[in-house]
């Protein structure tokens, strides 16, 4: 039963991430320290390691784990045995319980069309738009003999299925012949074998009859409206909507401990990415500006953006920092992850750690050279991921997408992507690698270096990785979710003003003055190749003037003049005049590895040279 | 993390009764029955998969409309044809060029569309059989399907492997879990067998493996650039298994050069000579699957079985799984519940162990540990 608004005192909230479960207490002080605010503020955070593997194969020890790290730094009883106590009594307990999840590394599916360039492509665009990791797309034109098609069905043991192929009223034998093939291989799910495997059939409505026959009694079948009802038109929405409740249903329930876990709370169990998008969307429409979210995972990268109103949602499968480490390095390259090291690293040593963490995901690094290196990494699989979400951000616009016959044969759709980094106001970034890195600093330039931001841009990181537990408690408690957002959640780095243009290193670049409140004005003129911090006041509003030189653009245009309010942060203003459109490296080893200790002790990056 | 919270180990364990599923990928016929004991290599059921498709664009080759494909077909649906045999004729540029269509392979006309013009050609069936796998007992049939064999065997998971499913004889080709497996070691005898080394296996090694036709190679450590060469493509996604590379590679603790862990390593030497069944499949996400070792043994009276894991405690044998202290053993020796600044900067919950080797003492992050299973 949900508790009414006007009683709720205490919250708590949790995120089954794929590698750790984070449980956050949040409470609502009416009676704040002299000077402190009242309202709902976090108390403490918990953490253990997710528990859908084996031995425990149930996600609730791994929520209860985090609870009781909870009740350890609160000092207060919030379990009885293995139940939450609801709602409050006195001083034990919580009024309202919320979850979200991305455990067992998301929602994995497989996809499958007629022609992989086609019906193939607009059913992964599906399954993507819904927060689904793509394992693999079958069709009849992949190159794989149907007992290969079969064999990788069985294999890869995916949590659900969508069919797709044919256009309405085009031939249904193909249709049918790929229904057969999935027949035939009889596939079980991943989680829990006592279920039947979901399967959508988005495909060809004159096939129905036979695809119903075909596939009814071996799986949970639903059928919707075909994804790609002509050549020219996509419909995805139905799919999506299909996929979203199917995982509730389906998957979720049968995600070991989950069924237990949906009895826990009176608010469904939100995918994590759907609840970070919440928040992004929030404060775009809050602060009226074009707002990118990341939040980097340990199986998938979400990138989230918001420009001119539109929002716009990508998951990048299988890049992410454990599950998934390996596949960086495949995607990014030796070379691209090398380049961020300031330290010379054999390339068989680098492969090896980047190996041993993806067959051990839940380590930590240890050692400051093993904390550079994930960083390096991080870089590399957010800016991949980006790269995708530019891509992708063309074709997502609106719930349906209409493409001319031209764009059927050519892929890259034809209109300009809606991600303009000269318009970004905020980069917010979330996820262990950044929201825990050891120093801000770190977090900001990953961000930097991988989203290459234009002009005068803010920057946030998600405090202790809480969006995934606002997103889904905004949708129940807008107050709550709203004042530990702003307090306690979005911790505000400061910004970047980047000018775009090349130049020689040393050469005139940008002449910076920026006035503060309480603090007398800095003019610094900035040359080429550098980066360099000035601080700003925690929280005050500075007034920010910059002057590139000729040929160097802050988006006023080529030598003009650019002037801005700049909201405080913690790490301060960085003026990055490293070149823009392109920014490269140096591509001599020694001289790359000299720049990047420069830039890093420009920034206070490390304790330490490493 | 709580002290609740553990990464628990890999199993390696002298005795465990366990079951394997042999399924056919399509519905066939099982040729044994419940309770018959059966070998790895015995075949258990039997079917034949539907041939490969392959489509032939008719319309295009004989530039005709697609709705005159149909009738342009010199022989039958549904009728056997060789490769080269003429399957569609037609003529073009009024009447002067006469155009025809020949079978890419054997196989039968299965169907042909008016729509696109395409035809489709089935080649023939291909048989395909399933083994055991393990040496043990049909414990279920599933009828059509396959059978569950049950087996008592010692049984050890790796960390990481490539390849499929294999057996042979176990043969132990180092002389320490520190040695590397060296090329020098393998020999002809080797072929079809499951060979032990220690620490490390190369490339080169690995190679001189495959051309021997061992079955199996169940080493430490290797390196991911050897893998990379070995495959053809760097690795991204941990789901292996299906890989085609002349034998199946198990790794017990690693990448790199790591000393197999001295459990691992006197359970394979005391089973030196027996029959073990192999599998590379690994997936690493929940539902995690890792590469195992079956070795089929007696069975062990009951209540000898395997006591149920205790969790991370004082005096808990565990394997330090990232650098600096990278693949050394310790026993837990405080459990500080406060949070401690690493050189990483890092605040993480921590323990202090004391190593096996040298009795030295350090602090690790608790998620840098597994615990030794028994």
């Amino acid at each position: 039963m949900e508790p009414r608004l006007e009683n709720i005192r205490s919250i708590l909230a949790t995120d089954c991430g794929s590698t750790t479960t984070k449980a956050i207490l949040i409470e609502r002080d009416d009676a704040p320290a002299a000077g402190g605010a009242g309202g709902f503020r976090l108390v403490v955070r918990g953490e253990a390691p997710t528990t859908v593997e084996a031995p425990f194969e149930d996600v609730t020890r791994g929520v209860l784990n985090a609870v009781r790290e909870v009740e350890e730094l609160a000092g207060r009883r919030i379990l009885d045995g293995d139940r939450i106590l609801t709602p409050r009594r006195g001083d034990e307990g919580v009024d309202l319980y919320v979850s979200t999840s991305s455990a067992g590394g998301g929602l994995q599916m497989m996809v499958s069309g007629l022609v992989l360039q086609m019906t193939g492509e607009s059913a992964q665009r599906a399954a993507l738009g819904a927060g689904a990791i793509v394992m693999d797309v079958i069709a009849l034109n992949d190159g794989r003999r149907p007992y290969e098609k079969i064999r990788r069905l069985r294999q890869l043991r995916p949590d659900m299925i969508l069919l797709s192929g044919g256009t309405d009223g085009g031939d249904t034998r193909r249709v049918v012949e790929m229904a057969e093939i999935l027949a035939a291989a009889d596939p079980k799910a991943r989680l829990g074998a006592g279920y039947e495997l979901p399967v959508i059939f988005a495909g060809n409505q004159d096939a129905v009859p036979m695809v119903r026959e075909c596939l009814e009694s071996r799986t949970a079948l639903s059928v919707v409206p075909n994804l790609r009802p002509t050549l020219e038109r996509e419909n995805l929405r139905p799919a999506r909507d299909a996929i979203h409740e199917l995982f509730m249903e389906h998957v979720m329930a049968h995600a070991p401990g989950y069924k237990k876990l949906m009895t826990w709370s009176p608010v469904p169990i939100m995918p994590t990415p759907g609840a970070v998008g919440i928040i992004i969307e929030k404060i775009a429409k809050r602060d009226g500006i074009a707002v990118v979210g990341v939040d980097i995972g340990g199986a998938t990268t979400d990138v989230f953006s918001v420009f001119r109103e539109v929002f716009n949602r990508t998951v990048s499968a299988n890049l992410g920092m454990s599950y998934s480490v390996s596949n960086v390095l495949a995607e990014a390259g030796i070379d691209n992850i090398l380049r961020w090291v300031p330290f010379e690293v054999e390339e068989v040593d680098l492969r090896n750690r980047i190996k041993n963490k993806m067959i051990r995901p839940t380590t930590i690094p240890h050692t400051l050279e093993d904390l550079v290196i994930e960083q390096a990494i991080a870089r590399e699989a957010l800016r991949l991921a980006f790269e995708q979400h530019k891509e992708l951000a063309r074709g997502m616009v609106g719930i349906q997408t209409e493409r001319t016959i031209s764009d059927v044969f050519d892929q890259t759709a034809s209109g300009a992507t809606l991600v303009n980094l000269l318009d970004l106001g905020l980069l917010v970034g979330s996820g262990g690698v950044l929201s825990h890195a050891p120093r801000r600093a770190q977090a900001a330039l990953m961000m930097i270096d991988a989203f290459v931001p234009e002009g005068l841009t803010h920057l946030a990181v998600d405090s202790i990785f809480m969006a995934p537990q606002l997103g889904v408690l905004s949708t129940v408690h807008e107050e709550a979710a709203t004042q530990v957002f702003e307090r306690d959640c979005l911790i505000r780095l400061g910004a970047v003003l980047a000018p775009i243009g090349t130049g020689k290193p040393g050469q005139s670049c940008v002449t910076v003055e920026l006035a503060s409140p309480g603090a007398a004005p800095v003019t610094r003129r900035v040359p080429f190749g550098e980066l360099v911090l000035l601080p700003l006041p925690g929280t005050a509003t500075s007034r920010l003037t910059a002057i590139p030189e000729r040929g160097f653009d802050l988006g006023a245009g080529k030598g003009k003049a650019l002037s801005a309010d700049v909201l405080g942060g913690v790490v301060g203003l960085i003026v990055d005049t490293r070149g823009r459109r392109p920014f490269a490296l140096p591509p001599a080893p020694a001289e790359r590895i000299a720049r990047l200790r420069a830039w890093n002790a420009a920034l206070d990056l490390y304790g330490r040279e490493v | 993390m709580s002290i609740h919270a553990y990464t628990p180990g890999l199993r390696v364990t002298d005795y465990a009764r366990l079951r394997r599923e042999r399924r056919l990928p399509l519905k066939g016929t099982v040729l044994v029955e419940r309770g018959a004991t059966v070998e790895a290599d015995t075949v258990v059921a039997r079917t034949e998969l539907p041939g490969n498709v392959q489509t032939v664009n008719v319309a295009a080759k004989l530039t005709l409309d697609p709705a005159r494909v149909p009738s342009a077909l010199t022989v039958p649906l549904r009728a056997a044809v060789k490769k080269g045999d003429v399957i569609a004729r037609g003529k073009s540029l009024f009447g002067l060029v006469q155009n025809k269509v020949e079978a890419p392979v054997d196989g039968t006309i299965e169907s042909v569309s008016a729509v696109t013009g395409q035809l489709i050609l089935r080649e023939p069936p291909i048989p395909v059989e399933i083994n055991a796998y393990v040496r043990g007992t049909v414990a279920e049939v599933l009828p059509g399907e396959g059978v569950l064999v049950e087996t008592d065997a010692a049984f050890l998971q790796g960390i990481f492997g490539i390849g499929g499913e294999t057996f042979g004889p176990l043969a132990i080709a180092a002389s320490s879990p520190d040695e590397e497996l060296a090329a020098a070691r393998l020999e002809p005898g080797h072929r079809g067998k499951v060979v032990v080394g220690g620490s490390y296996v190369s490339h080169a090694t690995l190679q001189r493996a495959i051309e021997l036709g061992v079955a199996a190679v169940v080493v430490g450590g290797f390196d991911d650039r050897d893998l990379r060469q070995l495959l053809g493509r760097d690795l991204g996604v941990a789901i292996t298994g299906s890989e085609d590379i002349g034998l199946t590679l198990v790794l017990t603790e690693g990448f790199g050069r790591i000393r197999m862990a001295e459990r691992t390593w006197r359970l394979l030497m005391s089973h030196d000579g027996d029959q073990a069944s192999v599998s590379g499949a690994t997936q690493i996400r929940a539902g995690v699957m890792r590469p195992e070792i079956l070795i089929p043994r007696a069975p062990l009276a009951a209540g000898a079985a395997r006591a149920a894991s205790t969790g991370l405690e004082i005096g808990s044998l565990l394997r330090v799984i990232r650098q600096p202290y990278f693949g050394r053993i310790a026993h837990v020796v405080e459990l500080p519940p406060e949070l401690q600044r690493l050189d990483s900067e890092a605040m993480v919950r921590v323990m202090l162990v004391e190593f096996a080797d040298d009795q030295s003492r350090a602090v690790v992050p608790r998620a840098n540990v597994e615990l030794i299973e028994k």
